[in-house]
């Protein structure tokens, strides 16, 4: 029973943090239809930035959280500007060749300023510690974190299903040039969505560096899993997003726990079994081509 | 009594409770110059998609010189002689206007497998391509990338890899769709200079190439055959002047028919 | 007409860099890794991350031909890059029947478990330890294969050009032809009665080959094969190259292997990380610029000299 709680109690945890990362990809790649493989960078940076203001400033955790988001949903507006927007359009190889480059640029500056280690973290006093749940211990932090992931996931929910906005960006991953046509402004909504992923990941990054540790490497150790998540979502399916990252969350840890020398595996076979079998993803969205 | 080269009986196609083709017959002798015309939304293209294997009929058959397709894929019907072209262009826009007609002859003579001699001493296939090449009036093309080429010779590359594969029936799906109006000449002599041997099934909406091909049409209109006749019996035909929105149709045939 | 320059600079450099050898060596390996990529990609149009995955076997298979036993280093390569086919043989009809990103995902995905696979598998692999110690006989029973690693070289650098060759024909053949025809339309290509997916995995095999060639010469001159065959990294480092060098026509791989590990090994006397920011800037600009990479350029250039009537 306590193996159980564990491997949920683990499981979601992780799996939320990831949800957050890859939300964002899920949508940019529904709707701009690119291949970015540098999405991971923005969780990077997002992580390096709220650690660095609370260890070096002293900025309390959550203000530096907040200002890592602000920080990189404009850094992420810049680079749409500049370099994502060639990238609409182009042939696939070309976007998973320059978001490699981007990738090598920012693991190179992480290096250079934050050193080629771990970086380490000291958790604020009121997040350390662990709680007992009766059948087992849980860390604070990881209740916090689940906390906030589902009350940013659900105002994403919200936000995406209830209001106009979300519409407009349903309408335009369902159909680009139809939402287009009736009016919708297309370009802003991209730069917008961009904004908002890379900033959501920032977040992932901030709050989910105890669990996934800050390295340099960092854009490409959670390269794999975050596309994992979004091939199994399928491109634009971002209601299948919360789900398929808790479950990537769970058999991740499942596998790690019950099968030690295997378990890192287990997600990756079952990734090529699924995407051969149902390549559209676990739930078949509708793309329109 | 020879087997006609396509003959197609009672084709009927629901997408739904939407019936888009009903009943639809039609018989192409060796050598026919037939055209299909309706106005949009007539059923023309899922008949082409039918006829050529992309989509199942419901009820009907399709034979090629007495061969029934109907468990046939697209495939297989290319094989068996039945080639289609493609109202986009689905051409090979990277490799040259040479290179792309050579695929297809390559195809046909079953030598794309042949990992070891240089294409280039393939004396017979590369004869081959050149021959439909200049058939077609791309000699100076010929080496020039398709993306770089315009699109009415783009077009005719679309049906110099159909007859690389040597047809025997030819379904020409609106071959001048797109073309600017000052490019249709080339096209209207390549069409000219198709082998005779060839069935031709030609869909078009321009009136001026169906009446200097063909020797009979077909007017499709809402799934239903109309009437089949010589071009100038049904340019003439009162019902199909209607049917093709009323004054728009009227003045649409009555230029063509003025050229007689 | 400048393709011999190539070849004659990479034989000048045996006489006239008689001390970096190692590394010169490292580079031909390399431009024949990123050769097979080019094979795949630039022709058959297959996006894969997944090169290394050959690479691997076929360093781990020469380590354990030399090890169990074989000591003769061409045949062992040989049968190193057989290993690598057969494993393609039998991955490609099921994997190649995608695309786009799945087809990345499968492919990174199938990386991954052989770099697992190589890292729990201790007692066959060594692993983070590797395979040392491997022994191999004089080169054709008479060149020893010395410290200064000109055997090594010359070795490697005649294994690439006998490789390059046979490319170049097969790429040249209908066959090579067809291989084109269904990068740039697939469909297409079927609706004429191409065998597609067969003929996707026969290009899938021969690159698999090569990578596996390479990987097998990799553990032979260095004596030494560890879990870096199989890692993400060198799986991107192949790609990276190519594509620096430029896609499709065969000498990407060979133009963008030196131009990357120089890169790489000049700007690490600086500073280890800097050849991070080059590369991935280097990339970037490629990319913007157009995908003939560096060949590209050159080619624009020489296409803007007046032409002699």
């Amino acid at each position: 029973m306590s193996v159980v709680a564990f491997i949920l109690l683990y499981g979601v945890s992780y799996g939320l943090v990831l949800c957050l990362i890859s939300v964002g990809l899920v949508v940019t790649m529904g709707l701009m239809r690119v291949i970015n493989l540098a999405h991971g960078a923005f969780a990077a940076i997002g992580g390096y930035i709220a650690i660095g203001l609370m260890t070096h400033v002293g900025l309390p955790f959550a203000a530096a959280v907040v200002a890592a988001v602000a920080f990189v949903a404009v850094l992420s507006l810049a680079s749409e500007k500049v370099l994502f927007v060639h990238l609409y359009g182009a042939p696939e190889l070309d976007q998973v060749l320059m978001t490699i480059g981007v990738n090598f640029v920012v693991v190179a500056a992480l290096t250079l300023c934050f050193g080629p280690d771990v970086y380490p973290i000291r958790l604020p006093p009121w997040l350390s510690g662990s709680v007992d749940l009766g059948f087992r211990t849980f860390e604070v932090y990881r209740i916090v974190t689940m906390a906030v992931c589902l009350v940013v996931i659900g105002l994403l929910w919200v936000a995406f299903d209830r209001t106009n906005l979300g519409a407009r960006l349903r309408a335009a991953v369902d159909n680009r040039g139809m939402a287009q046509a009736t009016g919708i402004n297309v370009p802003r909504l991209f730069s917008l969505t961009f904004a908002t992923g890379g900033g959501l990941a920032a977040l992932g990054g901030a709050i989910g560096a105890p669990m996934l540790p800050l390295e340099p490497t960092y854009p490409f150790k959670y390269l794999v899993l975050v596309l994992v998540v979004v091939a199994l979502s399928g491109f634009g399916n971002v209601r299948a997003v919360v789900g398929v990252s808790i479950f990537v969350g769970i058999v991740d840890t499942a596998g790690r726990f019950f099968l030690p020398d295997l378990g890192a595996f287990i997600i990756y076979v079952l990734l090529i079994v699924l995407m051969i079998w149902r390549r559209q993803g676990l739930f078949a969205a509708r793309v329109a081509t | 009594m020879s087997a006609p080269a396509l003959e197609a009986k009672g084709l009927t196609k629901r997408f739904g409770g939407l019936v888009v083709n009903r009943d639809i017959s039609l018989v192409l002798a060796p050598g026919a110059r037939h055209a299909l015309i309706g106005p949009n939304g007539a059923g023309k293209t899922t008949l082409v998609g039918i006829l050529s294997g992309a989509i199942r009929h419901d009820a009907g058959s399709i034979a090629i010189f007495g061969h029934d397709l109907t468990k046939d894929g697209p495939a297989q019907r290319t094989k068996r002689g039945l080639v289609r072209t493609f109202q986009v262009s689905s051409l090979f826009v990277q490799l040259s206007v040479l290179e792309n007609i050579f695929l297809a002859v390559s195809e046909h003579a079953g030598a794309s497998g042949d990992l070891w001699r240089p294409a280039g001493k393939r004396r017979a296939l590369i004869e081959r391509a050149n021959a439909v090449v200049d058939q077609l009036g791309l000699g100076p093309d010929r080496h020039r990338r398709v993306a770089e080429i315009a699109y009415g010779r783009q077009r005719l590359v679309e049906i110099g890899i159909a007859l690389a594969l040597e047809p025997k029936v030819l379904l020409l799906d609106e071959p001048a769709a797109g073309i600017p109006a000052g490019e249709v000449g080339i096209l209207l002599r390549a069409i000219e200079n198709l082998p005779p041997d060839i069935a031709i099934l030609l869909i078009e909406h321009d009136m001026q190439i169906v009446r200097l091909f063909a020797s009979e049409v077909t007017v499709l209109v809402q799934g239903e055959i109309l009437m089949t006749g010589t071009p100038s019996q049904v340019m003439a035909s009162a019902e199909v002047q209607s049917v093709y929105l009323g004054n728009t149709g009227t003045a649409r045939f009555g230029s063509a028919s003025n050229h007689a | 007409m400048l393709e011999p320059v190539w070849w004659i600079l990479a034989v000048l450099v045996y006489f006239i860099f008689p001390k970096h050898l190692a590394i010169a060596s490292s580079i031909l390996i390399m431009a024949m890794f990123a050769m097979s990529f080019d094979v795949v990609l630039g022709f058959a149009g297959i996006l894969t991350l997944g090169n290394a995955v050959f690479f691997g076997v076929g360093a781990y298979a020469a380590a354990w031909i030399a090890i169990g036993g074989w000591h003769e280093a061409i045949t062992g390569a040989f049968a190193a890059g057989v290993g690598s086919a057969l494993l393609a043989g039998a991955l490609g009809p099921f994997v190649l029947r995608l695309t786009g990103l799945p087809l990345i995902m499968v492919t990174l995905g199938i990386g991954v478990i052989f770099y697992e696979a190589a890292n729990k598998t201790a007692w066959l692999t060594g692993g983070d330890d590797g395979l040392s110690n491997i022994p191999l006989a004089p080169l054709l029973g008479w060149f020893r294969w010395s410290l200064s690693g000109g055997t090594a070289y010359l070795y490697a650098l005649c294994w690439l050009g006998v490789l390059f060759l046979l490319s170049r024909r097969i790429m040249a053949s209908p066959f090579g032809v067809a291989l084109q025809g269904i990068r740039e339309n697939a469909d297409r290509m079927r609706l004429i009665g191409t065998p597609v997916l067969r003929y996707l995995v026969v290009s899938y095999v021969i690159s698999a080959f090569i990578a596996g060639a390479a990987g097998a010469l990799w553990t032979q001159t260095n004596a030494f094969v560890g879990l870096g065959v199989f890692s993400l990294d060198t799986a991107l480092d192949g790609l990276v190259m190519l594509a620096l060098g430029g896609i499709g026509g065969l000498y990407g791989g060979l133009i963008g292997a030196p131009v990357y590990m120089l890169v790489k090994h000049f700007s690490q006397e600086w500073n280890p990380y800097y050849w991070m920011f080059l590369i991935g800037g280097l990339l970037i600009v490629v990319v913007r610029v157009g995908r003939g990479g560096i060949m590209g350029i050159f080619r624009r250039l020489l296409s803007r000299r007046p032409v002699a009537s």
